[in-house]
């Protein structure tokens, strides 16, 4: 008797020091996971904030070999480019993910579309770039803000269907069952009831999809390229944040450098507090 | 229903009202169905415009394109090897280290953390995910490489170098760019996504499995290990199948990291390219011919591998969703 229990004492033992050694490493795991990401946004805190002058906001970028110079044409045609982006996923993404939700169940396509929307959340951005070239840039022969916008809006696309499909989903049945029992046609039932029920929803995917394309560069760097000067032209190359960020922090200069981290600094701000923002709205309408 | 209308002829105006709304819905029906198209079309046209573009290389030279290592723009000779190479290499890095951190993490997230502490680090993970890739890039270039060159490699060096065989791969000057600086910048950037689709599918194992594991004396190791990994089993490959999809993929963090080199080396140290990295730093100076149809074979190539990369990664997911449905 003693020697079985001698037995299971040791092994025991020794699933009490796995257990140990295994939940130890998914710490040092999740420690690992904050360093990185305190270490990203430490060096960019530290190296942003010393760029970041009133200069900045006002002064286009410098020619190469000039002092000074500030970021005012990109930061602009990011904005141009950011909102003509979401003028276009915003409608045909939503309404893209209504019809998913509303009639997606029984059709076959529907389901096709669903896959491929899947994918094309995460197919490399800059294929995507390559597409637009084709589509747009090898047509009219330059570099423009609208097909900066048309990369744009494919990637923003996606991110808005399936957010409005989970979204329209989460809407109670009985909500609907009881508009179609007053007699209301679909469209009235889609646009005025589970619409407006899943607002916040929505909102939030939208949110994110601006999220994702503000810090997207490889698909501007075949399409909306850059600009050296301050332009509003969406007919002509624009400047915007990525793709100067791109050019200048792989430039000799100094003082590209630091626009670098300036503009850099500047994206994450956006790209964070966008998702924070959605966050808090999403969480506002499920504890309300 | 059907008898009451019947009985009571409807007036002309309320059929005019039913028609009007019949059309409407047909309308409202059509329409969002072809917004819904659009990706797809978004699909087929990519497909389809690469293919096209990338014809004159690919008769050029043949399905040798992808297994030749030359890159001549001056003598027009073109190859997809190394950069196809890069990638795969690259990819593959990163989804050693990042496979088992982020199993940690979500291990951490579902089983040990305070579920006061869980929603604040869950997000912080999701942040990690969010942060654009051209900040990864920069930092990598600035702060991880130099750091990575001047401490990690000759460590690694002095210690994995010296073992036989292995030893090739740690070979070469260290000077922080390079192919497993690239991996591991890609690492950092794929682990949020594949921990939380892990987190994911872990949190929907029954609570009845793990309590009755938990009640005949398993450990919270065991219980991790014996129960919930494989019941979740198909989602965390597919969560590792969507790393890899993003890594692949992954354009300007690589190409601030990996040193754009035209080199297949046996030294994880060595610089090299890969297909995105060799698309952003040439698809701006190419000229009409060769060298522009090879670039569209390079980037037909990586949405190919993504592609397929991608769709099994779903695929098996929604067997995962699926089989979650029959068992609920």
């Amino acid at each position: 008797m003693s020697q079985v229990f001698n037995v299971n004492k040791a092994v025991f033992a020794r699933r009490k020091r796995t257990n140990k050694i295994g939940l130890a490493l998914s710490m040092c795991a999740m420690l690992l996971g904050m360093i990185f990401l305190i270490w990203i946004l430490a060096i960019l805190f530290i190296k942003g904030f010393s760029a970041i002058n009133l200069n900045m906001f006002t002064a286009s970028t410098p020619a190469p070999g000039s002092e000074g110079g500030g970021l005012a044409n990109a930061i602009v045609g990011s904005l141009m480019l950011i909102a003509s982006c979401t003028l276009i996923s915003t409608p045909v993404g939503v309404l893209a993910g209504i019809y998913l939700s509303e009639y997606g169940d029984r059709s076959r396509v529907a389901g096709v579309t669903r896959f491929v929307t899947d994918i094309m959340l995460s197919a490399p951005s800059i294929v995507i770039g390559l597409f637009v070239y084709a589509l747009v840039v090898a047509q009219v022969k330059h570099f423009s803000g609208w097909a900066g916008t048309v990369a744009l809006a494919l990637i923003a696309i996606p991110v808005v269907v399936r957010t409005t499909e989970n979204m329209i989903r989460l809407v109670p049945g009985s909500l609907r069952e009881a508009a179609y029992a007053l007699g209301t046609p679909k469209w009235k039932v889609a646009f005025k009831i589970t619409l407006r029920a899943a607002q916040s929803g929505i909102m939030t995917g939208i949110l994110l999809s601006l999220a994702r394309v503000s810090g997207e560069t490889a698909p501007l760097l075949f399409t909306a390229l850059s600009n050296q000067f301050f332009s509003t032209n969406m007919n002509a190359p624009m400047a915007n944040l990525p793709v100067v960020i791109f050019q200048f922090a792989m430039s000799p200069y100094d003082n590209w450098v630091d626009l670098a981290w300036g503009g850099a600094l500047l994206i994450t701000i956006a790209v964070l507090g966008l998702n924070i923002l959605a966050r808090l709205v999403f969480r506002e309408k499920v504890q309300g | 229903m059907e008898s009451s209308y019947s009985l009571g002829l409807p007036s002309a105006k309320a059929l005019k009202i039913a028609r009007n709304q019949r059309i409407q819905d047909f309308l409202f029906h059509r329409v969002t169905q072809f917004f819904s198209l659009t990706v797809l079309l978004a699909l087929l046209g990519i497909i389809i415009s690469l293919f096209i573009n990338a014809w004159p290389a690919l008769s050029e030279f043949g399905i040798g394109f992808f297994f030749s290592d030359e890159w001549d723009i001056i003598g027009g000779k073109f190859g997809g090897l190394i950069a196809i190479y890069g990638t795969l290499v690259s990819s593959l890095i990163a989804l050693v280290i990042a496979v088992p951190l982020s199993f940690g993490i979500a291990v951490f997230l579902t089983e040990i953390c305070h579920s006061r502490l869980k929603r604040p680090l869950g997000t912080a993970i999701e942040l990690l995910a969010a942060v654009p890739s051209i900040i990864y890039g920069m930092f990598g270039l600035f702060i991880f490489a130099p750091f990575f060159g001047d401490y990690v490699e000759p460590f690694l060096q002095a210690t994995l170098g010296q073992i036989p065989l292995v030893g090739i791969l740690f070979s070469g000057p260290a000077n922080g760019i390079g192919m497993l600086c690239a991996g591991l910048i890609l690492a950092m950037m794929i682990l949020p996504f594949i921990a939380s689709v892990m987190r994911d599918v872990f949190e929907i194992v029954p609570p009845v499995l793990k309590e009755s594991a938990y009640g005949i004396g398993c450990t919270t190791w065991e219980v991790v290990h014996k129960i919930v990994l494989p019941y979740t089993k198909t989602g965390v490959i597919g969560g590792i199948m969507l790393g890899l999809g993003r890594a692949l993929g992954e354009t300007m963090a690589v190409t601030f990291v990996i040193g754009n080199a035209r080199r297949i080396s046996p030294s994880l140290f060595a610089p090299g390219s890969s297909i995105a990295s060799v698309l952003a730093n040439q698809f701006g100076e190419a000229e009409e011919g060769l060298h522009f149809s090879s670039l569209f074979a390079l980037g037909l190539a990586l949405f190919f591998i993504t592609f397929v990369v991608l769709a099994l990664a779903k695929w098996m997911l929604i067997r995962m969703e699926k089989a979650q449905g029959l068992k609920s």
